[in-house]
């Protein structure tokens, strides 16, 4: 499938990957994250059940302290 | 635009800051010398002077509460600006009814999980209202690792990368850098609004 991930077209072999593999494909280990599907955000507690399929917007947002 | 129209233009709108640090208080300054209508800047904490080296304060400000003491230097500088400030720790539960009349709300807190707090409730409640974050600035150097990006109602300022640890410290160089470049992201939302 073909998707956007932070504003960038991205690859992958599998069609459908939820955003708990999302994260360990792409070696995003970070605890502070958030994620957007399309524009709608995606809590924690629903990683393992969101599906990312072709086509789709993905953002994910690695919160870093400072300011 | 003249500046006089920016003037005129940017006085009908209210930005919202939360968090009176690094970020906030070099982005309510710049607001403020543009000519922003009402800035409405939150934040519990009193001026350090550890702060003095990246913060928008005064060595005989020392011990006052941050929001007193941005207040005060931004009417030094723009006196017709309108400061609604407030005291207090910003949760989920008091950051819709203090930031939903803002056309735009900065975050700029230092911490991740207070960054993840603002922008799950905004997304969730505000969701009409931009967001524009300040992500990653610690350390020196780099000029070219600081990026911008838009993802909807996001508008993310910093490098995304780098965060603060004893040997890498916000300094006011890169701090400077991403809260002015919050404030030209403000500029750029609110001048394009008919």
């Amino acid at each position: 499938m073909n998707i956007i991930l932070n504003n960038r077209h991205e690859s992958f072999t599998k069609e459908r990957l939820t955003i708990t593999q999302l994260l360990v494909v792409k070696n995003y280990t970070f605890k502070m994250l958030v994620v957007k599907i399309n524009g709608k955000l995606v809590k924690k507690d629903a990683y393992d059940k969101s599906i990312i399929t072709d086509g789709d917007d993905v953002t994910v947002l690695h919160l870093v302290s400072g300011g | 635009m003249t500046f006089d129209e920016i003037k005129n233009k940017l006085n009908k709108f209210t930005v919202g800051i939360a968090g009176a640090g690094g970020l906030g208080s070099n982005c309510a300054v710049a607001l403020a010398r543009v000519g922003i209508g009402t800035l409405v800047i939150s934040d519990f904490d009193i001026v350090y002077e550890s702060n003095l080296n990246r913060q928008y304060f005064f060595q005989e400000q020392i011990g006052l509460r941050k929001v007193d003491a941005l207040k005060e230097n931004i009417k030094r500088i723009n006196p017709d600006i309108n400061v609604i400030d407030n005291y207090i720790k910003l949760t989920e539960n008091n950051i819709v009814e203090i930031y939903k009349d803002c056309d735009i709300i900065v975050e700029a807190f230092d911490l991740a999980e207070m960054k993840k707090m603002l922008i799950e409730t905004c997304l969730s409640e505000l969701p009409k209202t931009p967001i524009v974050l300040g992500l990653g600035m610690a350390g020196w150097g780099n000029n070219n690792g600081i990026k911008y990006r838009q993802s909807d109602n996001l508008y993310i300022c910093g490098d995304e990368i780098s965060e603060i640890k004893e040997d890498n410290p916000p300094l006011a160089p890169r701090v400077g850098m991403v809260a002015n470049m919050q404030a030209n992201t403000v500029l750029e939302i609110l001048l394009n609004k008919k």
